[in-house]
């Protein structure tokens, strides 16, 4: 499936990725090639064949529902770029 | 006494040759005078290892040493440590220390183990040559024009030099397996789900699986001991009993039923590779093994799947990194959308933009069951070849790489880049568990012999790679770099 | 031209679970910011999920609750798009595979009528967390505390035809939740909220017309005044030959109206696939069973069982079974008086009308069920007439007679309301009364024999104020009947 130098643009657009022209030029070009490298998936016939999401057929274990989370909130928010009276800061939001 | 095993220091500290503390700031002294040239660590968390050195001479003292007590280690960069910067490899996480520790780092400390520090990788985990790293790429200890492999290339040739007796690292594709072939080194990537992914940094988390990387088959045993088990914290860690991988070491290997996977064989492989991995078989038939050939017919599409499904998780895994409640953020921010984007392309470099933009690529509508649900039948069709293949044999064997470790900037395209993980990618994708122990030199870089096993079945690797080294020595040889007398 | 309204509900509840789905951290309500997101909830490098048991039993008991297919083999999703109150860049949401399959809900109408409403399936999700707009220095603050709390979203069927219907299923899912006791429904406090989906069709087409969806609606007379605006606005649109575009609105209660989300028009794309991190939650028929057998009755069952076995009119059953506080209160006045129109009647007319005049709920009730039903047990009785049982119902509502079962008779003793039905002591009355009436008796007996009934009111008053009160009024009538004609 051929790349266009859009769909480079949305995928980055979505992924919130910073591109310029020229490296969404680049990025066409080496996404194009991984992308001509994957589609020999398409040649294998998987009629029947179910997907396989994780390598061990295991099941979900459940968790008590028990609070056994103390307030960090001093510790977590010194790794923060910006936070004010308890809270994470960041440009405007407008709804 | 930088060039024994972990389990020969374990005996020397028990036999009081020397203290933890003298072990340590020999190391220390090791990386401060050699690190510069390799680049194997991130951070050195020296006052931190000697604290603990200290500590565990004092138990020793108290006769509370268990046997992996006092034993530096080093961890790669992609497992949080409390308080301690937890890179990844990327600018992104430049400044972040983590605000808890990994399972894994807990259970070593638990077992009495200190960190010399965090080891360098390819920017989270993205990379087969330890190029991608935000701080420089880590050189070969074999040959410094050589790259170490990847992604965990900092913990591979730590060990390799002498700066560390073993190192935990991880692998999404082959990142304990590859880079413990390039350096002449032994690595295990246990069956996904045996040891915790709590506190390590996520890449593709259906894929990732932390290991040991040591000297030894019987050091990496001692280690898995140490790390594996069920982790409440881990959905998907696997509720089973942990055995002894100690014990059955010594077990005799006759009879044992090796199958060469015909495909891992074939055109791309090095002739010297190829040769030396022969060569090792024969040791293996010389044991008593018999030796079959196998087929595992995907292989060949082992590497386009897991270019589909590891970008796919890793490109939703990578979301967190916003700049809103750590690691980077851009200045001046001119808008929510501005933030974004500008933290993102500043904090990520070039390989996980690519895998990112691949990821979010398939994923989005009208690609998705073309891409990512064809992908995941695909990797049905792997892991049936080996549970196959291990209906009929009992482990299989082959090169851990193509070829040994190739220069520093040989690999320039992606998709090039990419192949070099042929044998091991498919063994994340089926996640049984590998290993890789050393097996001669190409061109006077080391190459490994890859052993693979069902799932769940590390002790019977870890015996048959033990017997090998029992009756071989190139486990022993240690590059010229750095040789000092102890 | 007819239009007809076609409206589907997607409803949010959050799970009354102690701990968040995914983590350990609390879910209650008001903390101060950030100090309930642990790092699970911040999405911070290397943590993992780890599902809550608590929120999968609600998430199954609701199911059964509406009477839904529990599919063995539920699967986590994860929904990617980047807001600053969502932590990882995705929300783990059930796209493929959700936990509750089909089921249906009965609603009950103003007239009585009842309807089924589809359910096209529930799943669990995380909730987000809070923007708070604030003014920081031209910033938005972000509260992580509500991220990682347990949402079950209840997806309808384009079932219901009009404002009040869906106001109706609301009321009735809102209804079911808190009987099982899985959410508070507290709706002001968003533990409740809805997006509806609106279409208008000409009446008789069977396709339907363009949706709008209307955003995080969030009481049950918002509903209908949004869709009352939004039907009305489609309308409109397309009989001025317009077309309704399909899009996300916004309904502003202070205006009255909904509006259209200010986005710059790109489209979303979720890339929803399984979370890697989580495994398939597989549920065994022991276990949905297990919880089957620990469902308690639900408000439709309770409905039809006030109508049928204990004879209330649909109205009055529909009222008393519309809570659980107000079934479960009915039920104990009912079982302590067995009486179940007498304990409707006083259920719904004295206690409601006191507790809506003080704004109080039914489990505030100052007057308790037990109380209610040893009142009644003494009108049963004749031990007391109905206005000395307003008289005690006051008395107890202001706390008098203290907190027993049986303070009611406490209060009947110390004011003396016993009824006086001895013969012989209101033949005494009513003999002193006609003796010190002598002009109203002369104009009974001068009048017509079809006035004198209502002439009779006079004497029953005087005879009931000589027993303050506590005469029995029916025979005071009689007697008083008896003795005044013998005069004629």
């Amino acid at each position: 499936m051929a790349l266009e130098h859009a769909d480079v643009l949305r995928a980055a657009h979505l992924a919130r990725l910073g591109l310029d022209e020229g490296e969404a030029d680049r990025y066409r070009d080496d996404l194009g090639r991984i992308l001509e490298m994957v589609d020999q998936l398409q040649s294998l016939d998987t009629d029947g064949v179910a997907p396989l999401a994780h390598p061990l057929d295991a099941t979900q274990r459940l968790r008590a529902d028990e609070v056994t989370e103390p307030d960090q909130r001093e510790t977590f928010q010194r790794c923060a770029p910006a936070v004010e009276n308890g809270l994470y800061l960041v440009p405007r939001v407008v709804e | 006494m930088h060039d024994q095993t972990l389990t020969g220091l374990a005996a020397a500290l028990t036999a009081g040759e020397f203290s933890s503390r003298e072990l340590t700031e020999h190391l220390l002294a090791r990386i401060e005078r050699h690190d510069g040239a390799l680049n194997s660590f991130i951070t050195v968390t020296g006052d931190q290892a000697l604290a603990a050195a200290d500590a565990a001479d004092a138990a020793r003292a108290r006769g509370e040493a268990g046997p992996l007590t006092g034993l530096p280690l080093a961890l790669k960069d992609i497992f949080c440590t409390r308080g301690v910067k937890t890179s990844c490899g990327s600018r992104m996480l430049d400044n972040f220390a983590a605000p808890y520790d990994a399972t894994v780092v807990e259970k070593l400390a638990a077992a009495g183990t200190l960190s010399l520090g965090k080891t360098n990788m390819d920017e989270f985990a993205m990379g087969s040559s330890n190029e991608n790293s935000h701080y420089g790429p880590v050189k070969n200890p074999w040959d410094l024009s050589a790259v170490p492999g990847g992604s965990s290339g900092g913990s591979a040739a730590a060990v390799a030099a002498g700066l560390v007796p073993a190192a935990l690292g991880t692998d999404t594709g082959g990142s304990i397996r590859q880079p413990a072939a390039f350096c002449g080194i032994t690595g295990l990537k246990p069956t996904y789900g045996r040891v915790s992914r709590y506190g390590m940094v996520a890449y593709a988390s259906s894929l990732d699986q932390a290991g040991p990387m040591a000297r030894t088959a019987e050091d990496c045993a001692h280690l898995l001991g140490a790390i594996a088990g069920h982790d409440q914290r881990d959905s998907t860690s696997v509720a089973r009993g942990v055995p002894d991988y100690v014990e059955g070491l010594e077990a005799p290997l006759s009879g044992l039923k090796i199958g060469l996977p015909k495909e891992y064989f074939g055109d791309g492989l090095s002739a010297e590779v190829a040769s030396a991995v022969r060569e090792a078989i024969a040791v293996y038939e010389s044991l008593g093994a018999t030796v079959r050939e196998v087929s595992l017919p995907h292989t060949h599409y082992a590497i386009p799947a897991y270019y589909v499904i590891a970008p796919a998780e890793a490109s939703s895994n990578l979301s967190r990194y916003d700049g809103v409640r750590f690691g980077h953020r851009c200045e001046n921010p001119s808008d929510l959308i501005d933030l974004y984007k500008r933290s993102r392309a500043e904090g990520f470099g070039e390989e996980v933009k690519r895998r990112i933009l691949i990821g979010t690529h398939t994923l989005s509508e009208g690609f998705f069951d073309a891409y990512y649900k064809q992908a995941q039948k695909v990797r049905r069709l792997i892991r049936q070849d080996f549970l196959d293949a291990f209906e009929e044999v009992d482990v299989l064997m082959g090169p851990a790489a193509p070829t040994p470790a190739f220069d520093l900037g040989a690999n320039k395209d992606p998709v090039s880049m990419y192949l070099q993980d042929i044998y091991t990618i498919a063994v994340n994708l089926a996640g049984i568990p590998g290993i890789s122990v050393p097996a001669g030199f190409a061109g006077g870089r080391p190459v490994g012999l890859q052993i693979l096993g069902t799932h769940f079945a590390e002790a019977q690797l870890l015996n048959v790679a033990h017997q090998f080294q029992q009756a071989t020595d190139w486990h022993l040889r240690r590059p010229a770099f750095a040789e000092e007398t102890a | 031209m007819q239009w007809e309204t076609v409206i589907g509900l997607e409803v949010h509840v959050q799970l009354a679970t102690r701990s968040k789905i995914f983590s350990g951290a609390s879910t209650a309500f008001g903390a101060e910011p950030n100090t309930q997101a642990c790092a699970v909830d911040l999405g911070l490098p290397g943590v993992l999920p780890v599902l809550n048991e608590q929120a999968v039993a609600m998430a199954v008991q609701f199911g059964l609750g509406i009477h839904a297919e529990i599919p063995e083999v539920s699967v986590f999703d994860r929904k990617n798009y980047f807001y600053p109150d969502l932590p990882k860049g995705y929300q783990t949401s059930q796209m493929y595979e959700p936990i509750v399959g089909p089921g249906e809900v009965e609603i009950l109408l103003e007239d009585g009528e009842r309807k089924t409403v589809r359910v096209h399936h529930a799943h669990l999700e995380e909730d987000a967390g809070k923007s708070l707009h604030e003014d920081f220095h031209g910033m938005t603050g972000i509260d992580l505390n509500r991220a990682g709390t347990p949402l079950l979203e209840i997806v309808s069927e384009p079932d219901m035809r009009s404002a009040k219907e869906a106001a109706a299923y609301l009321k009735a899912i809102h209804s079911i939740v808190t009987y099982l006791g899985i959410s508070d429904g507290n709706m002001a406090e968003g533990s409740m909220r809805c997006d509806v989906n609106v279409s208008v069709r000409p009446r008789g087409q069977e396709a339907f017309g363009t949706r709008a969806e209307i955003k995080n609606v969030n009481s049950f007379r918002f509903v209908e005044r949004a869709i009352e605006f939004e039907v009305e606005r489609q309308i409109e649109l397309l009989e001025d030959g317009g077309t309704v575009v399909q899009e996300t609105r916004l309904y502003d209660p202070e205006a009255d109206e909904t509006r259209s989300m200010r986005t710059k028009e790109e489209a979303n794309d979720y890339r929803y696939f399984p979370c890697p991190d989580l495994l398939p939650v597989v549920l065994d028929q022991a276990y949905v069973d297990h919880l089957r057998g620990q469902l308690p009755e639900l408000p439709a069952a309770k409905r039809e069982r006030f109508q049928g076995e204990l004879g209330l009119s649909a109205y009055d059953a529909g009222v008393l079974s519309a809570s659980r506080a107000m079934a479960e209160y009915f039920e104990r006045v009912h079982a302590v008086c067995g009486d179940a129109k007498q304990a409707a009647n006083w259920v719904q007319g004295e206690l409601s009308g006191a507790l809506n005049r003080e704004g109080l709920a039914i489990v505030d009730s100052p007057v308790s069920a037990d109380q209610l039903g040893g009142l009644i047990v003494r009108v049963l009785d004749d031990t007391i007439n109905g206005k000395a049982a307003k008289q005690v119902f006051q008395a107890l509502w202001h706390g008098e007679g203290g907190d027993e079962h049986n303070s009611a008779d406490a209060i009947i003793e110390a004011k003396g309301l016993k009824q006086v039905t001895d013969t012989g002591a209101i033949e005494a009355m009513i003999d002193q009364v006609i003796a010190d009436s002598p002009a109203q008796v002369a104009q009974y007996r001068d009048a017509e024999p079809d006035k004198r009934g209502k002439m009779i009111g006079y004497f029953v008053g005087q005879v009931m104020k000589a027993s303050r009160g506590t005469a029995n009024p029916q025979q005071v009538n009689a007697l008083l009947k008896e003795k005044l004609d013998a005069l004629c």
